[in-house]
């Protein structure tokens, strides 16, 4: 598309990209999450053992990550439903802004508890 | 495939997105008492195992995830990757029912004791 | 603020290179202004399209630097206020020469939504009386200005991504006709506009809404359709 970046420098595209660039990264999370709770099949203790191991600072910064994905792309995916399924009104532009303050606070809210 | 099918593969999106953003809020805020109190394996599975609402909980949310990724794939597929044929459907129902089951093993190694 | 604006501008086809021009500023100066500008002084073979210079028809759409805009109605000073102009066709559309790109996907679109109105009355019955403020009589009236300018089309990444999109002019212009309760066309209409190539390939970028001139919301009329094609499966009319 001529133009690049300039012709997309709005919320709602910044609000879009989120939102598949978030669903991407959680598709691909989502495999090695089941792996991971998986492991409760070898009992308590095989999954102690493997939460021991994501008690790393890389690992819990991922964590974090993930969860500020997983709030990012709740609250955007609300936003969707709002604009597709309610009659048109405008107050739904703000709603950009409601998403993102959600998806900081389940993010603040998992930060703030795991460190 | 037809308008009828693909208006059905939009609303499946849409239900399956209006399953998940109710577990997805229980989820976070569960995840969020975990970790603030240090809930171990244990722990964890004490609360879990034998717990027949949680793994109703769980196996609805897998199920709703199971169909919401591969239909998002499958756009992401066709305007990022320049792939829609068939085939690409069918790989991506298939990569849809490989989430669930590993999904399906996870929710039952939780709730089995 | 300087005297003179660095202009560059699209020369050739899909295949070609941008020249440079340098165009004295002067006050209230348009981009459709520097173009003829141009053409007039400096070059002679560039190719351009304008009409009624007066943001009433819509002809002069184009990339004004990188962003999809009516030239006779974009000031200089607005979007070059240190005196740097890029001017490029409109995205999207195949280039025929220059700034002049190829309109008719565009319209071809249009047609292929159903975009047009089906009668149902003839010459020898009375009137339709239509009142103007039902919901649907509003919902009709927020899109009907639309003059088909492109800008929309070019503003759309998903017209990008996806040959066959329809794009928001010809279903904004669907979901008026939808509202028309004159209009015929139903559920023929939802099934041309339903799928991969119709509203359900849209993504709510909004691109669109932010870019129209006439301040038209395609989104809200795809959101609409969504609903109404959604209605239609659910009564097992599609």
């Amino acid at each position: 598309m001529r133009g690049g970046w300039r012709a997309r420098n709005h919320p709602a595209y910044w609000a879009f990209m989120l939102h598949r660039v978030s669903g991407i990264l959680l598709t691909l999370f989502l495999p090695l999450h089941f792996w991971a709770l998986g492991h409760a099949l070898g009992g308590a203790a095989r999954l102690e053992s493997f939460l021991i191991w994501t008690d790393q600072p890389l690992v819990k910064a991922s964590e974090v990550a993930v969860v500020t994905l997983l709030a990012a792309h709740l609250a955007g995916g609300l936003r969707l439903l709002m604009l597709e399924f309610l009659a048109w009104r405008d107050w739904q532009q703000r709603l950009v802004a409601v998403a993102a303050c959600i998806t900081i606070g389940f993010g603040l809210g998992y930060l703030l508890n795991v460190v | 495939m037809n308008p009828r099918a693909q208006v059905q593969l939009w609303a499946a999106k849409r239900i399956s997105a209006a399953v998940l953003a109710l577990c997805v809020t229980v989820h976070l805020a569960t995840m969020i008492y975990a970790v603030r109190h240090g809930l171990s394996a244990t722990a964890i599975l004490d609360r879990t195992q034998g717990n027949w609402v949680w793994a109703g909980f769980y196996l609805l949310f897998v199920l709703a995830v199971s169909v919401h990724a591969p239909i998002g794939l499958r756009t992401i597929c066709g305007e990022w990757l320049g792939f829609n044929s068939r085939a690409v459907d069918v790989v991506l129902a298939a990569m849809g029912i490989a989430l669930a089951a590993v999904g399906l093993r996870a929710v039952w190694a939780v709730f089995a004791s | 603020m300087t005297d003179k604006i660095d202009v560059t501008v699209w020369r050739g086809t899909e295949q070609g290179e941008f020249s440079h021009y340098s165009v004295p500023r002067l006050p209230s100066q348009t981009v459709l202004d520097v173009v003829t500008y141009i053409q007039r002084r400096l070059e002679p073979s560039l190719a351009y399209r304008f009409a009624c210079r007066v943001g009433m028809c819509g002809s002069c759409a184009m990339t004004v630097n990188g962003v999809a805009r009516w030239t006779c109605r974009t000031h200089v000073e607005k979007v070059a206020p240190h005196g740097v102009l890029e001017i490029a066709p409109l995205a999207n559309l195949p280039v025929i020469r220059d700034l002049v790109c190829d309109m008719r996907s565009f319209f071809d679109k249009w047609v292929r939504a159903k975009g047009y109105f089906h009668p149902t009355a003839t010459r020898t019955d009375p009137i339709v009386r239509v009142h103007p403020v039902t919901p649907a009589r509003r919902a009709a009236d927020a899109g009907i200005e639309c003059i088909g300018c492109a800008v929309c089309y070019a503003s759309c990444d998903v017209v990008a991504w996806n040959a066959d999109y329809l794009g928001p002019a010809a279903l904004n212009r669907a979901w008026t006709l939808m509202n028309d309760e004159r209009d015929s066309g139903g559920d023929v209409r939802l099934a041309a506009v339903s799928g991969d190539a119709g509203c359900h390939a849209c993504h709510t970028q909004m691109s669109c809404t932010e870019r129209c001139p006439k301040k038209i919301a395609p989104t809200a009329a795809i959101a609409g359709l969504k609903r109404a094609t959604l209605v239609a499966l659910l009564a097992g009319r599609l």
